[in-house]
């Protein structure tokens, strides 16, 4: 029943991710200017130029391009990027890799603490603990990431502490992570961005559920306090949460792209800001493919956790 | 299967040694009570203001006391303090609960004890039975394991194997399977009744010494009903239990308790044997709560409850001018005529509504199966089935609510579109629906007079004040009184809502009126003034109605005619005395079997 229900899901999600590859390749054609004059600059001769279209298919229809570019996505050869030469799938792929490095950290440590908070929160229901939590998640709620970016380079980097690198500076040939004083900024903000929306949906939930009478019964019957907390109330509450968690996680794969730029990280994010600057439409239809399969895979993940929280989901109604 | 209290040493549930000389026996030798309640007070922690007043409850053990009173009148508060739990707002304010276990020899003081110690009791010594087992059973818990976790917190046996094979033999007792597969189910696998007597397998589990149980049938139909205060009468006879019974229904009292109390306000107003109190009621209110019971004869007429209400009042204050209590009360009783079918309007006429070979399935479902029923001019048809049955998606597809289903329905010889986006004005207008719940069907956020005036508007041939004469002539109908017209949703009781709701289908002056299980979420007393209010609007406008309910007892109160509908079948139809006296079913035959009755 639940196998059944995950592979609709997938299936669901690829024809998704197909149609999103249909409007990120519109997107690209709807781009101005010509991207071989944009690539060989002005000085460019109309012989190089039209050399250039017929060494990317410039002068195809377009659906023949798509077709051949959607081939390429399948077999893992995204192309080549105009820019510099070099294969997009290795160019992205190194990319790809420290930016999901920075995400997973992020997410390790803004969703524990996301629902430890609104747990907490929800049971000091109306103490200053309460309100002291959900005022400061609304104030970072609140806040750009930018802000809080530049709020903590100005704390942390320059003039209060001066403690950590405000900026990421990796020598070719070595990783970001092999610096791990450089992750602990960029990190700091995604953390700070997405935990308020996940303490503050925790709580909500949180609330309600303590409100059920199942969590009344529980007490009843003589279920110590732990125990109703976290056999009773949580499984119920963490399935709205879950898609929360989902949103924020998809969020930051684009948010990166701000906290990047902000530190030099040389992630997707910047990756993304080069290729549009330099027209390299390959970079840019590959980038935009790896975001897109990163909101589905979380969402289709936050689904999955609903559906197993709710055995109703799970056994399909039946009687 | 019941416990064993010898005189000999022996086992608790719990483990520790039970000794002759425990609270609980020691009370029992000497007579005495297993649950005190005395001068219970209880108070809103924002102002102090007592909604439990002094309230005295002795029950001994193997007895069942009712506490029977209406919404609000604080019986599930006093029955929570029973356990030592008060909901968020309520503190205890003064009095207390003692209860006698059977593991200790100190008598458990539930008012004063701390939250380990009250833990440590609640579920095993003295256990709850709530309201609605679909909202308190875990959803994401199977049964089995529900009932299992009760025997492992309170440490029950000493192994896992011998948990199991208690959870086995409590679920036998309530009479539901014992096997693997069944304690593996999930809660919404399991019909109303089946998880009622979940709750009650998860409250006699640990064998407690008392038992509280709110409203456990509410909500079930006859039925179910019958076979869970069976269950509930026999597990408490048994297990040798003191059980605190908390309803609003006296039809259900007679039937299982031994000692009725009746509660006002906060107030105990009347204590005694079941008998003495539902014959020979001393308090006005019990009067008026007993006046309200629907009963299958006919013979209490919940159709003139208004009236007699004011009788009772009248008498009561006669009684007091001539200082002799025992003459008014007889008078309002009024046990001597039966009702004969409420007086229609007009004689009942052509066919009105006439539904044929209607059918309805959702995917493989099938819900109606070749329904015909036939409703006439000024006279009221009650649809009786339970929940299930396909009632409600009858109602809904003769009132064009559902479009899916197949068949004719016409009104006025006139065959219906099936969804009402393609019905003309006038039909939409003559075919009135009230939905069940009042909570749900107003909008909270919207004055009375705004949503009354919403079907007027979609008529659009009013002016604006014209829409309010007719909103104010609706709210005088149903007894609300104009001044109705400014206020929110949230400022009534369940009865007022309920006559807005009817307002709200009046202002178009319909022909017909489909009433679906409007009187199921409310107090028995609410009930009956609202069957009294349906009853004159008949007279007064010549309506036709299709009175939608699971309760038979209603049948002679309200309908000339009954159609008894069994999965999606109609399986009796018929003027009410020939479908009472002489069901050609076997159903319907069981139905009339279960009512409770006075």
């Amino acid at each position: 029943m639940i196998v059944q229900l995950i592979i609709r899901r997938l299936a669901i999600s690829l024809v998704i991710l197909l149609a999103i590859s249909v409007l990120v390749f519109g997107a690209t054609l709807l781009l101005p200017g010509d991207p071989a004059l944009a690539i060989l600059g002005q000085q460019a001769t109309p012989e190089r130029i039209q050399a250039l279209h017929e060494q990317m298919h410039l002068d195809d229809p377009a659906w023949s391009r798509y077709l051949s570019w959607l081939g390429g996505l399948f077999t893992g050869d995204l192309g080549t990027s105009v820019a510099s030469g070099q294969p997009v799938a290795e160019l992205v792929g190194e990319r790809a890799r420290a930016s999901v490095v920075l995400m997973i950290a992020a997410a390790l440590i803004s969703v524990p603490a996301g629902i430890a908070l609104g747990i907490w929160s929800a049971l000091r229901r109306g103490r200053t603990v309460d309100s002291a939590i959900t005022g400061i998640s609304l104030v970072l709620a609140a806040l750009p990431e930018f802000v809080i970016g530049i709020a903590l380079v100005a704390l942390f980097a320059t003039t209060v502490f001066s403690i950590l690198p405000a900026v990421t500076m990796a020598p070719p040939g070595t990783q970001p992570w092999d610096f791990p004083a450089q992750l602990i900024l960029p990190i700091a903000v995604l953390v700070l961005v997405v935990t308020p929306y996940i303490a503050r949906m925790m709580r909500a939930t949180m609330l309600e559920v303590l409100d059920s009478g199942y969590v009344e019964m529980a007490r009843l019957k003589g279920v110590p306090e732990r125990r109703v907390i976290l056999r009773h109330a949580l499984p119920h509450a963490i399935g709205p949460v879950a898609q929360v968690v989902a949103i924020q996680l998809a969020w930051m794969a684009g948010g990166v792209v701000v906290v990047e730029y902000l530190f030099r990280y040389p992630g997707l994010g910047q990756a993304l800001i080069d290729a549009v600057n330099y027209r390299d439409v390959q970079v840019v239809q590959a980038v935009t493919m790896i975001v897109a399969v990163i909101y589905i895979v979380v969402n289709l993940l936050a689904d999955i956790v609903g559906i197993l929280a709710n055995p109703k989901l799970r056994t399909g109604g039946d009687r | 299967m019941s416990r064993a209290r010898s005189a000999e040493a022996t086992l608790t549930p719990t483990g520790a040694p039970m000794v002759d000389g425990s609270a609980w026996h020691e009370q029992v030798a000497a007579g005495g009570d297993v649950l005190e309640i005395e001068d219970l007070r209880i108070a809103t922690t924002a102002g102090g203001r007592e909604v439990v007043r002094g309230v005295d409850l002795h029950l001994r053990q193997g007895e069942l006391l009712a506490l029977v009173g209406e919404s609000g009148s604080g019986k599930t508060t006093v029955g929570l303090a029973t356990l030592g739990h008060f909901r968020s707002g309520l503190t205890h304010a003064g009095g207390s609960v003692t209860i006698h276990p059977s593991n200790t020899t100190a008598p458990a003081l539930m008012t004063a004890l701390g939250e380990e110690s009250l833990r440590r009791l609640r579920g095993s010594r003295v256990s709850y039975i709530p309201q609605d087992p679909a909202l308190s059973l875990n959803p994401a818990m199977r049964v089995g394991e529900q009932i299992g976790e009760v025997l492992e917190i309170h440490e029950f046996g000493s192994s896992e194997a011998e948990r199991i094979e208690r959870v086995r033999s409590v679920l036998r007792e309530v009479g539901l399977p014992d096997d693997d597969a069944y304690r593996r189910r999930w809660p919404h696998q399991l019909s109303g009744g089946q998880q009622q007597r979940i709750g009650i397998a998860m409250a006699f589990a640990m064998y407690p010494d008392v038992l509280v149980l709110d409203e456990p049938t509410t909500g079930l139909d006859v039925s179910t009903q019958a076979v869970v205060l069976e269950t509930i009468r026999e597990m408490t006879v048994t297990n040798r239990v003191a059980a605190l019974y908390i309803t609003h229904d006296l039809a259900v009292v007679a039937e299982i308790a031994d000692r009725v109390a009746v509660m006002l306000q906060g107030e105990l107003v009347e204590e005694g044997p079941t008998d003495e109190v539902l014959r020979a009621p001393r308090h006005r209110y019990t009067r008026t709560l007993l006046a309200a019971v629907p009963d299958l004869a006919g013979r209490n007429r919940i159709g003139e409850f208004e009236a007699r209400r004011r009788a009772v009042e009248a008498a009561e204050a006669d009684a007091a001018r001539t200082s002799d209590p025992d003459s008014g009360p007889a008078a309002a009783r009024g046990e001597d005529r039966p009702v004969a079918a409420p007086a229609p309007a007009a004689a009942p006429g052509d066919p009105l509504i006439a539904v044929r070979d209607v059918s309805l399935s959702y995917g493989e479902k099938q819900v109606l199966s070749s329904v015909d029923l036939t409703l006439r001019a000024g006279e009221c048809t009650l649809l009786l089935g339970e929940s299930g049955s396909g009632k409600t998606t009858l109602s809904r597809s003769i009132a064009g609510l559902l479009d899916h289903w197949s068949g004719s329905i016409s009104y006025q010889g006139t065959e219906l579109a099936p969804s009402t986006r393609r019905r003309s004005l006038a039909q939409r207008q003559d075919i009135q629906y009230v939905f069940q719940s009042p909570f749900s069907s107003l909008n909270p956020r919207r004055t009375l007079g705004q949503s009354l005036a919403v079907p007027l508007e979609m008529s659009g041939d009013l002016s604006a004040a014209e829409r309010t004469q007719r909103v104010r002539e609706a709210l005088d109908a149903v007894r609300l009184g104009r001044a109705f017209i400014d206020r929110r949703p949230g400022d009534l009781s369940g009865g007022e809502r309920q006559r807005a709701a009817i307002a709200r289908a009046l202002v178009n002056m319909p022909r017909v009126l489909i009433c679906d299980e409007i009187t199921s979420a409310l107090d028995v007393s609410v009930q009956a003034s609202i069957i009294d209010l349906l009853t004159r609007l008949r007279e007064e406008r010549g309506l036709s109605m299709l009175f939608v309910t699971h309760n038979i007892a209603l049948a002679r109160h309200v309908a000339e005619r009954v159609a008894v509908l069994d999965h999606g079948v109609i399986v009796d139809d018929g003027p009410t005395d020939q479908v009472l006296t002489a069901p050609s079913n076997t159903y319907t035959e069981e139905l009339l079997a279960n009512i409770p009755s006075l």
